[in-house]
């Protein structure tokens, strides 16, 4: 094993050991098991006897939350003020931009693409780490070392690397131009952290209740079915909304397989607009908008289990 | 086995053999062949093809050029000025992207790890960059840094500035503006991390250090510290390789200018594919950076091995 490999294991497991214990959702036990000890103060977690001063939790906030959402509020302030309008609040709304960008500048298309890519790769990436993961997280083989090894390692391939070959095979195989070579290279990008991701969430699953099924008669398929899948709901949910957030925004890869405008995804359409000489600011930001709406969603979903779903065996960026 | 020795039968121990009866020792194989199948077509033989290509003359637009002229890609790198240049950019950038994220990261989830009213809320806010795509950043970030759209024509209009003043076009700006755009969707990944680490401290380790007297900062620099050091380190080299690696923020917010100033080498070997399509000569740059990353990354590694071990 190489040192990367020791040190991404050793990691994932003290990381997956700890975070089974305290999620984010366990905040309510560690606060019930503080109150009891100190009667008759708020009680605000094994916190109370090292309690921060207000100021310094709301203080630093505020700042960054302006940081964080001011961004946003501008992207939003473009996209439904009127054209010609500065100020500052989108006051008369308008719709006009996103009526602009979704039939003119051909959104509506784009949007679609990405929806179909963006699910095709969920699918893909779930079911095969899902197998993948199952097979590294139960079973002893011969070069599951080297396996594991392997997917750590191409997480260090960039992914202008693969520009090139994978766009001459693509070219020879005739799948260049059409919307499955994304859903191929996005997969493939993303399936090793996947499968490592999804060892790690069935590890975390004790292999009893497996056994039990398989006494009761079970194969290994339908005991998997009955006892684990149930169980591994937030860890699926995890990695198929990673899949979708990164295939929904992968860019450099729709850039250089597509090159027909009724192929093109959301990102690339955005690109195209951002590079014109006269941008239209407005429908430049309603486009911008219709871009993140969908991951907003998803990830309003999943925040929740983001802090263990990251914690339970690998990282993504 | 606590819990369910008791439904278990007696011979409980038996299923545990089953796992490697003769006729499931393929299974695992199997089980992995779809995800072998598309990585050995779709990564690693293109990573081949990559060295070979790299030998090659090789430009799509241009098909009567092509062909084998050895290690004349690699010589014609080390004479190109853009390539040292964008390298020197490159770590540049990394540098200053990894440790303003994780100093800012780390504070951020400091202060989302207390417990406060809105806590919920605000940590889903904090955290939605990470979710936002580079494209979208740069949309975002283009129409904040725009002459006419911008802050500094609302800053103009209130007396601060001159109206026109563009950060992007100017190269002492430009690398500013990029960082902070960058910044802004890069610091949830290191606050999500080491939020999700800082969980699983123990309260007593700091109700213990409490009793004996150590003060806040005491605490934070002898248990908080010590404690979040893998995911430290994990999550900064897991970062710098993505911030290495990744080119559409700055393919799309500066372009790699003003002048080349922001072109960083992964971003340089895209412009040669994607526009130029120079295929020969873009696969000796990437393989150039392939094994400079991997050089790092290792280094990285041993160098926070070597540190540990030594205290």
């Amino acid at each position: 094993m190489t040192p990367v490999a020791r040190t991404a294991e050793r990691n994932s497991d003290q990381m997956t050991s700890a975070t089974v214990v305290t999620g984010p959702e366990h905040d309510t036990t560690e606060t019930g098991a503080a109150g009891p000890r100190r009667p008759g103060r708020r009680p605000t977690g094994s916190a109370a006897a090292r309690r921060v001063p207000r100021w310094a939790i709301y203080l630093p906030l505020a700042a960054y939350l302006l940081f964080t959402l001011v961004p946003f509020y501008w992207i939003l302030l473009f996209a439904f003020r009127e054209t010609g309008s500065t100020a500052l609040v989108p006051w008369p709304l308008t719709f006009e931009h996103f009526a602009t960008v979704w039939n003119g500048a051909g959104f509506g298309v784009f949007f679609k693409n990405s929806v179909i890519i963006a699910v095709l790769t969920v699918l893909l990436t779930t079911v095969i780490a899902l197998a993948g993961g199952y097979a590294l997280a139960r079973f002893r083989f011969r070069g599951k070392n080297a396996c594991m090894v392997l997917m750590l390692c191409t997480q260090f391939v960039p992914g202008a690397m693969m520009l090139i070959p994978l766009f001459d095979i693509f070219r020879t195989t005739h799948l260049i131009n059409t919307l499955w070579s994304i859903v191929v290279a996005d997969a493939v990008f993303h399936l090793p952290l996947s499968i490592i991701l999804m060892a790690g969430f069935i590890r975390n699953i004790p292999i009893e209740l497996e056994e039990a099924s398989w006494v009761d008669g079970c194969g290994r398929f339908s005991g998997f079915r009955m006892t684990v899948l149930p169980l591994l709901r937030p860890g699926v949910v995890a990695i198929s909304s990673f899949a979708f957030i990164s295939s929904w925004n992968n860019f450099l890869f729709a850039l250089m397989f597509l090159n027909s405008q009724d192929q093109f995804t959301i990102p690339v359409g955005l690109s195209y607009m951002l590079g014109e000489y006269s941008v239209d600011f407005g429908a430049l930001a309603a486009g911008g908008v219709v871009a993140v709406v969908p991951v907003v969603l998803v990830f309003a979903y999943v925040q929740r289990f983001l802090v263990q779903g990251l914690s339970a065996g690998g990282v993504k960026g | 086995m606590t819990v369910l020795s008791t439904a278990a039968p007696p011979e409980a121990g038996a299923p545990r053999q089953k796992r490697n009866r003769p006729r499931e020792r393929w299974t695992p194989y199997l089980l992995l062949a779809p995800a072998g199948a598309l990585l050995a077509i779709f990564l690693i033989y293109p990573i081949g093809s990559v060295v070979y290509y790299s030998l090659y003359k090789y430009n799509v637009t241009k098909p009567w050029d092509n062909g084998f002229i050895g290690l004349e890609n690699y010589a014609a790198m080390l004479r190109d000025d853009l390539f040292w240049q964008s390298l020197r950019f490159t770590g540049q950038w990394v540098v200053v992207e990894v440790s303003l994220q994780l100093v800012f990261g780390l504070a951020l989830a400091l202060v989302i790890n207390e417990t406060f009213v809105g806590r919920a809320v605000s940590r889903a806010m904090v955290f939605s960059p990470w979710a936002v795509s580079g494209v979208l950043t740069t949309t975002i970030w283009l129409l904040i840094y725009n002459p006419t759209t911008g802050f500094g024509r609302y800053l103009a209009d209130a007396g601060v500035g001159a109206y026109g003043t563009s950060l992007l076009t100017e190269p002492g700006t430009a690398f500013w503006a990029a960082v902070l755009a960058e910044l802004w969707r890069g610091v949830p990944f290191f606050a999500i991390l080491i939020l999700a680490d800082l969980q699983s401290i123990s309260g007593d380790l700091y109700e213990a250090a409490e009793v004996d007297g150590a003060g806040r900062f005491r605490r934070f620099w002898s248990i908080t510290l010590p404690h979040l050091r893998a995911a430290i380190i994990l999550s900064t080299l897991l970062r710098a390789v993505w911030e290495f690696n990744n080119v559409d923020l700055l393919y799309t917010l500066t372009g790699g200018g003003p002048g080349n100033a922001t072109m960083t080498l992964p971003l340089y070997v895209a412009r040669k594919a994607v526009d130029a399509k120079e295929f020969g000569y873009g696969s000796a740059l990437t393989m150039s950076a392939f094994v400079i990353l991997a050089v790092c990354s290792v280094t990285y590694l041993w160098l926070a091995r070597a540190g540990r071990e030594t205290e």
